[in-house]
């Protein structure tokens, strides 16, 4: 069989829809990172599919930018996890609800 | 040819998303996730974006799992979560019917849509070959795109600034009574009490 | 010249303002001759305006003045204006000048209570709010002043509170007010409804133009009738009026007798076209009011042992005159006996306290007597009085009340009958006072017992002869200048007053052209020939001889017994009063705190019920936010999926 462009979105969806559900599953703060990093990459790659498919250079721009701002997130976001978790250990997400109401 | 490179990386890729978020130890989970990003690679590879898979694996693979690493060896969360154990109610049944309703929707939009992905081609900028993929991405990065460039430029910037800011331990004299002891167990404030 | 019009109100308030800050640093007489000062000027300004609009031609003589605009939302735009037009300058006159003499009055009158000053406050607010009320172009402002003639009411009525029934006199007028107020109000809602407008002279114009439906002018006419029964103490709102004299003397001749209780029929003369579009049987409901309170109030003030309290009575019946001749479409009339009545009542009421003073306090007609010889300036000007309320020819009373008794026939013979029957129990009980006051042996030398030697005193009621003991020296004096001075400069506008309005020819009928510009035409026109009218006056002189034939055979010669007519049902007031009271705190009080209760808990609780029902609502979803963030992620992802459900459901694909 041919591979469509539709194949490669399939893949995507999957891998999103994985990275989703991991997300709202597990606890541990950095796992939960890693989740969000998933569903980046499935983005990435609808991007880069639906680009090929249109032969436009955009998806691939898209991608780039994409990637640098996902790096810049990771950053900040670890930075804040580290600051918030350097004292406790066997502390996960569920732990910071100070802001219920 | 192609189909087989394809269902390949499309194994590696979906199974490595799968041990992402079943494995119990985190440092496993960093490690199937760099085997995710290399199928992804290697998939941007198939679609003749070769800059782009060069700069995943140097990024994402080489950098962010890396961090992703040092954070968990520094905060010493390499011990097992427990996975059994779902305090909030209704959370896993929910987050899965989440997911695959994701799932479906997609698959919904793809099988209705007639002819396949449409769209205007607005910054009509044609692919050229494999090999040409550098040159023609950073012509037009620098050319129309360079003021985004610059703002990346920029956010990097303050990434770094900020978590280094973020980070810093705080010069605050060690606390030293048991009351004090006692309101920092409810605060949230990250306080140094001598190396964790 | 007439646009100084805004200097009349301008003078009162400046010296209520002035006299509240002062508050009670001046010593006594200060405050007084302040405020006499500020009402004077206002006089004066009204002179002024009113030389200015003698020297317009007829049809220039009515101009509003806008000071600024109060209430502009939209379509209702309220001004601050004034109305200067002939009816409106009349009242001022009147209200000015005799409320000047009654300032100088009080400055005698009120001479060492300790209260001196806040008198004089409460007295120039009066005169500022009821000044207001008249020259207002709109009838919110003749509301504002109308509610603030009520509140001077009742802050003069009780000026004395610290004796708790006359802080009850005073709620009692403030709150028989109110139900006359409602109706007031609901008219202005109705009339704002249906024309569009509050101000006087675009109703006017709106109702020439356009057709009003007669059951809205009517209903009109018939709720601002309530509001002038409240206002004009007419049956069944006339309750408040005898209890009111528990407020000092001069309070009772300026408010109670010259220009609060005018105020109702100032209001029914000022949308007189309003009235002419109203059905019949509405002027002839007002016509019936006003003569069958006149005739009930003279019944009973011929039965009163307080000297005030037969005035009240008195100006309760002069009142429902005034009100007939409203009902019989003769404006000039009222207006006529308005201004005739505001002489001699003031003169009446001013007396009475001068002889009050006088006894130093004594107000029961049983313990006065010959006290003409003792008091005599006082003694003479009351009997000017007595001879214009009586109707006595040349004195002003007749004049006026002849002119409403010829309307009262046109209209229907048996109104003037009422009238005619009213003018004899006039005569009768006027006769009566005068006798017992300042003729006759003194009986106020006998102190406690009731069958005494001197004159034949009260022989029925031995009941409370028995008094807590009166020093028994009394000295009779008269009054200072202050307090007579007024006094015989109305006997003065008494006895001359009445020329303003003579019959006999169109000429002579100078009030009637005066208020024309205000009266638009509107009056009844009398299809009465010469010969009936001169019949008529007779049989009014006739019973008026006969009414004071009959008082001095009784109470001076003591040729019939005063048994016949003093009755205690009518020393009682028909039992109306203590009804109204055993409703008001029986059955009445029941359905009051009912009515209490349901705003109390359905009105209010509705208002507290929906905050308690956002309260409730709020923690139930409060719930929703246990600060866990895997749950928010939850929800954006659930919210995510149902845009994008939404957003599939409306495109093609």
């Amino acid at each position: 069989m041919i591979i469509t462009t539709t194949w490669y979105l399939l893949l995507a969806a999957v891998l999103f829809s994985i990275g989703t559900t991991g997300l709202l599953v597990r606890r541990n703060p950095l796992i939960m990172f890693m989740c969000i990093e998933l569903m980046l990459n499935a983005v990435n790659i609808t991007f880069v599919s639906i680009g090929s498919h249109l032969n436009d250079l955009g998806g691939q721009l898209a991608v780039f930018f994409v990637l640098v701002v996902a790096a810049a997130e990771v950053v900040i976001g670890l930075a804040l996890v580290v600051a918030i978790m350097r004292r406790r250990s066997r502390t996960n997400a569920d732990d910071l609800k100070i802001l219920g109401g | 040819m192609e189909t087989v490179v394809f269902l390949i990386s499309a194994a590696v890729i979906l199974s490595g998303a799968l041990g992402v978020i079943f494995s119990k130890n985190p440092v496993h989970s960093a490690l199937f996730m760099v085997q995710t990003l290399f199928g992804v690679a290697v998939l941007f590879v198939l679609l003749e974006a070769t800059f782009l898979a060069a700069i995943q694996v140097i990024v994402y693979a080489g950098a962010i799992v890396i961090l992703f690493v040092f954070v968990i060896t520094l905060l010493g969360v390499d011990r097992a979560e427990d996975l059994k154990v779902e305090p909030i109610s209704g959370q896993r049944p929910l987050a899965v019917v989440l997911g695959a309703s994701i799932f479906g929707i997609i698959l919904t939009v793809l099988i209705v849509a007639v002819g396949g992905p449409t769209g205007e081609q607005a910054a009509n900028i044609p692919i050229g070959d494999a090999t040409d993929n550098t040159k023609i991405l950073g012509e037009a990065l620098f050319s129309t795109q360079v003021f985004s460039v610059e703002l990346t430029a920029l956010l990097l910037t303050v990434a770094v600034v900020g978590a280094v800011v973020l980070s810093t331990r705080p010069t605050k004299p060690l606390i030293s009574t048991l009351e004090e002891l006692q309101n920092d167990a409810v605060e949230d404030e990250p306080e140094e009490k001598g190396g964790e | 010249m007439i646009d100084l019009v805004w200097l009349i109100p301008a003078f009162p308030l400046l010296g209520f303002l002035t006299l509240i800050c002062l508050g009670k640093s001046v010593r006594e007489p200060i405050a007084g001759w302040l405020a006499t000062t500020a009402i004077a000027g206002s006089f004066l300004s009204v002179l002024i305006v009113f030389i200015g609009m003698l020297l317009e031609k007829n049809e220039n003589r009515q101009t509003v003045f806008t000071l600024f605009d109060w209430i502009p939302a939209g379509d209702f735009k309220v001004d601050i204006g004034f109305l200067a037009d002939p009816l409106s300058i009349t009242m001022c006159l009147f209200i000015t000048g005799v409320g000047t003499l009654i300032h100088l009055y009080s400055i005698g009158y009120m001479h060492g209570d300790p209260d001196f000053n806040r008198f004089f406050t409460y007295l120039n607010l009066f005169a500022f709010s009821m000044l207001m009320l008249v020259l207002g172009d709109n009838l919110l402002l003749t509301f504002l002043g109308w509610e603030g003639v009520g509140a001077c009411s009742y802050l003069l009525i009780s000026f004395w509170f610290r004796d708790p029934a006359n802080a009850t006199a005073g709620k009692k007028a403030f709150i028989t007010n109110r139900v006359g107020d409602w109706g007031f109000m609901v008219a202005m809602f109705l009339i704002f409804f249906n024309f569009g407008s509050l101000e006087y002279l675009e109703i006017f114009d709106i109702l020439g133009s356009n057709q009003i439906a007669e059951t809205t002018t009517t209903f009109i006419v018939l709720m601002l009738f309530v509001g002038a029964m409240g206002k004009s103490a007419q049956f069944p709102l006339y309750l408040w009026l005898p209890d009111a004299m528990a407020g000092p003397t001069p309070v009772s001749a300026l408010i109670h007798a010259a220009t609060m209780v005018t105020s109702g029929v100032y209001l029914l003369i000022r949308v007189n076209p309003i009235m002419v579009e109203a059905s019949t049987w509405s002027t002839g409901l007002i016509a019936w009011v006003g003569a069958g309170t006149a005739l009930f109030a003279a019944s009973i003030a011929v039965a009163q042992t307080d000297i005030k309290k037969v005035l009240a009575y008195s100006t309760v019946s002069q009142l429902g005159y005034m009100v007939l001749a409203v009902g019989c479409g003769a404006y000039t009339a009222a207006i006529f006996h308005m201004i005739t009545h505001a002489f001699f009542k003031a003169l009446l009421f001013l007396g009475a306290g001068s002889v009050i003073h006088g006894m130093d306090g004594e107000q029961d007609l049983r313990r006065y007597g010959g006290l003409r010889s003792l008091m005599p300036i006082t003694a003479g000007t009351f009997i000017v009085g007595w001879l214009a309320i009586a109707g006595v020819p040349p004195f002003a009373g007749f004049w006026s009340k002849d002119e409403i008794l010829a309307f009262a026939w046109d209209k229907n013979p048996l109104l003037w009958l009422v009238g005619i029957v009213t003018a004899l129990l006039t005569a009768f009980y006027m006769t009566r006072q005068v006798i017992l006051t300042f003729f006759g042996k003194p009986r106020y030398l006998n102190v406690g017992d009731a069958g005494d030697a001197g004159d034949a005193g009260d022989a029925g009621d031995a009941g409370d002869a028995g008094d807590a003991g009166d020093a028994g020296e009394i000295h009779p004096h008269e009054s200072p200048w202050t307090m007579t001075l007024p006094l015989v400069a109305l006997a003065f506008l008494s006895l001359v007053g009445g020329f303003i309005q003579l019959p006999f020819s169109s000429s002579t009928k100078r009030l009637e052209h005066w208020l024309e510009p205000a009266t638009f035409h509107n009056e009844t026109h009398l299809h009465l020939s010469s010969s009936t009218l001169w019949i008529l006056a007779l049989l009014a002189l006739v019973s008026v001889a006969i009414g004071i034939g009959v008082g001095i055979s009784t109470y001076l010669k003591e040729k019939i017994d005063r048994q016949i007519f003093e009755k205690p049902s009518l020393v009682n007031a028909w039992y109306f009063d203590s009804a109204v009271s055993k409703f008001m705190g029986g059955s009445g009080s029941k359905a009051f705190t009912a009515v209490a209760k349901f705003d109390k808990e359905v009105i209010d609780g509705a208002v507290d019920g929906t905050g308690q029902i956002v309260k409730k609502t709020a923690s139930i979803l409060r719930r929703s936010q246990n600060g866990l963030v895997r749950t928010y992620a939850l929800g954006i992802g659930i919210g995510a999926v149902g845009l994008l459900i939404w957003f599939l459901t409306r495109t093609t694909l």
